[in-house]
């Protein structure tokens, strides 16, 4: 554990020095430009925009770093050979492959919570106060970042055996495709085929399932979200990750460098 | 385990090749070999020999077709083992956005220090591999040698009893070169036990107990550096000034290699006593006659030399 920490604090550093979190800025700069404009519109839709705006922003920008970094979180030390100094202490595969998951996954923590200080500020703008409802956007917060730890795992994944080119590919694919597993599953084709029909069906229980982590509406209109769906999104992305990291490991540690 | 700090058998590596990597090219042989503990060994070899391959194995970045090695007694898939060996890659590449100071710290997380014993040490590698004034730098405005120099203070940090370099003195100044010379020298004094990769025999013949020849991913000799060459004189070698244009003795003076004004000529011991006279015959002033020792580097050619020719004639049989 105290070898993957040192992965993960590395990989932190390298993120926050690859100028990483300067996206919080462009993140400020909307939310700013958002409050001042939705300044027109009456009370309750001015807060609703806010914070669908908001909670987009701030799924979006995430994403986009645990994507575009994540792809490249194994093989670029394997390009660059940064790896094989590295792999001769005593070091198990699998502990560098968890520190790099833990060091974007923290960088992804670090970065989401500073934009949702800004999201919070921004509504007290133009509120003038915050509610207990707002107190959903939390939740819809932490929703983002256990969607965006699953998406590390499986760019992470990708990033073991293929090129980022490729593996941006894979990821943003299983990505979308996880945005309409219910759809899979209800879905009558114009001819019904029942094979096909249950080859869907049994893609999309093994697809990971990213429409339960979308809680935007509720929470930009203030509605509470059950406890339950915040115990099962949890297990569930802590579940999938797991595999995920699992198969990583697995596929990684019999890996031969160039 | 008395003796052997490395011990490799029948280590054998395949790469994959072609469509779909359904081919194999062979690498590596059935290496058998052993390292005694607390002595310097050289790796020999041409390009793509197997020395690299040897190496990577053995620190475990890639996994061998057939064989096994040991270091200190435990298999190489020990992980635990890795705290006491050093490696350093052949042309190491860092994380370009620390600093040397940063990185050595990094790779110190990896053994069991403290954090005070981590900064001392740092301190003092940086300062035996002559970078304490760049150590603030960050690594992407390294030069390749300097970068060799973090590659190898990172080796020998955690004070490991086996140390294994692959091409140590590549991208180095002369100075650097002789400060690479005085590390593994140190190191032996230390009772570490050292293999290196090299191709710069000078090297090897000055710092080795013995080495090892590795040729088309064989071993091909193994020895101390004086004893696998062979004592034996290899002929003599007959320095000469001529008077005249010497057309007496046209045959052999054409057999001599001519620098400036001074002719070389390579003779058997058999031959040596019929070319002097034929040589002062033909009016030659003798310089002088002297004993041609075998080098490494001519151990070295013939085994090249005889690699390629079988290659050849295998080709030619089509088999
Ligand atoms: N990743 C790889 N994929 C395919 N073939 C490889 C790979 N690495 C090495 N080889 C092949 O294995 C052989 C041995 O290579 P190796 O790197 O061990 O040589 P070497 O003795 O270290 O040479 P050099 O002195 O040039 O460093 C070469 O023929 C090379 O082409
Ligand atoms: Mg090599």
């Amino acid at each position: 554990m105290r070898r993957a920490g040192a992965v993960a604090l590395n990989t932190f550093r390298e993120a926050v020095r690859d100028r990483v979190l300067y996206n919080l800025v462009f993140f400020a700069l909307l939310m700013m430009a958002a409050a001042i404009f939705v300044g027109g519109i009456s009370i309750g839709i001015e807060e609703m925009v806010i914070k669908s705006l908001g909670l987009s922003a701030i799924s979006v920008i995430g994403l986009l770093i645990a994507v575009f970094i994540g792809v490249g979180l194994v093989y670029k030390e394997m390009e660059k050979r940064t790896l094989y100094a590295l792999l001769a202490k005593p070091v198990r595969r699998w502990e560098f492959l968890l520190g790099k998951f833990g060091g974007l996954v923290l960088t992804l923590a670090v970065n989401t919570l500073a934009m949702a200080a800004g999201l919070f500020l921004a509504l007290l703008y133009v509120k003038h106060r915050l509610e207990s409802a707002d107190g959903v956007l939390l939740i819809a917060v932490y929703f983002i970042l256990l969607k965006l730890m699953l998406v590390v795992a499986l760019a992470l994944l990708f990033s073991c055996y293929t090129t980022p080119l490729l593996a941006i590919l894979y990821t943003s694919a299983l990505y979308i495709a996880g945005l309409f597993v219910e759809e899979m599953r209800t879905f009558h084709f114009a001819a019904p085929n029942p094979a096909m029909e249950a080859l869907l069906r049994g893609l999309s229980y093994l697809l990971p399932n990213f429409e339960n982590f979308n809680v935007m509406a509720a929470a930009a209109h203030g509605r509470a979200i059950p406890g339950a769906l915040i115990i099962e999104n949890t297990a569930y992305s802590a579940l999938y990750s797991g595999i995920v990291l699992f198969v990583a490991a697995a596929v990684f540690s019999r890996r031969n460098l160039k | 385990m008395p003796g052997a700090a490395i011990q490799i058998e029948n280590l054998t590596k395949d790469y994959p090749f072609g469509f779909l990597h359904l081919k194999k090219k062979r690498s590596l042989e059935g290496l058998t070999m052993e390292v005694e503990s607390g002595e310097v060994f050289g790796f020999l070899g041409p390009n793509g020999a197997g020395k690299s391959t040897t190496i990577k194995l053995l620190v475990g970045l890639i996994f061998p077709e057939a064989g096994t090695a040991r270091i200190l007694g435990k298999p190489i898939t020990d992980i635990e083992m890795h705290g006491d060996i050093g490696y350093l890659p052949e042309q190491p590449y860092f994380y370009d956005y620390l600093t040397a100071a940063e990185v050595l710290d990094y790779f110190a997380r990896f053994h069991n220090l403290t954090a005070a014993d981590r900064g001392e040490r740092v301190e003092r590698m940086l300062k035996k591999v002559g970078l304490e004034t760049a150590r603030k730098i960050q690594l992407r405005k390294y030069s390749k040698g300097m970068l060799q120099r973090v590659g190898l203070a990172q080796a020998i940090l955690h004070d490991p009893k086996v140390v294994i370099l692959d091409e140590p003195m590549s991208g180095l100044d002369p100075i650097g070169r002789r400060e690479v010379r005085d590390i593994i020298l140190e190191l032996k004094r230390e009772g570490k036990t050292v293999l290196f990769s090299t191709h710069i025999l000078s090297d090897a013949e000055m710092l080795c107990d013995r080495v090892g020849v590795i040729v088309g991913g064989k071993l091909r000799g193994i020895g101390a550096p004086g004893e696998i060459v062979g004592m034996k004189a290899q002929g003599m070698e007959i320095l000469f000034e001529l008077a005249g244009d010497g057309r007496n003795a046209a045959a052999i003076i054409g057999k001599a290699t001519k620098t400036g004004d001074r002719y070389r000529l390579q003779v058997s011991e058999q031959e040596l006593f019929a070319a002097l006279e034929q040589l002062q015959g033909a009016g030659a002033k003798i310089l002088s006659v002297a004993q041609i020792k075998a080098s490494l580097e001519d151990y070295f050619m013939n085994l090249i030399e005889a690699d390629r020719a079988q290659a050849a004639a295998v080709e030619v049989s089509g088999t």
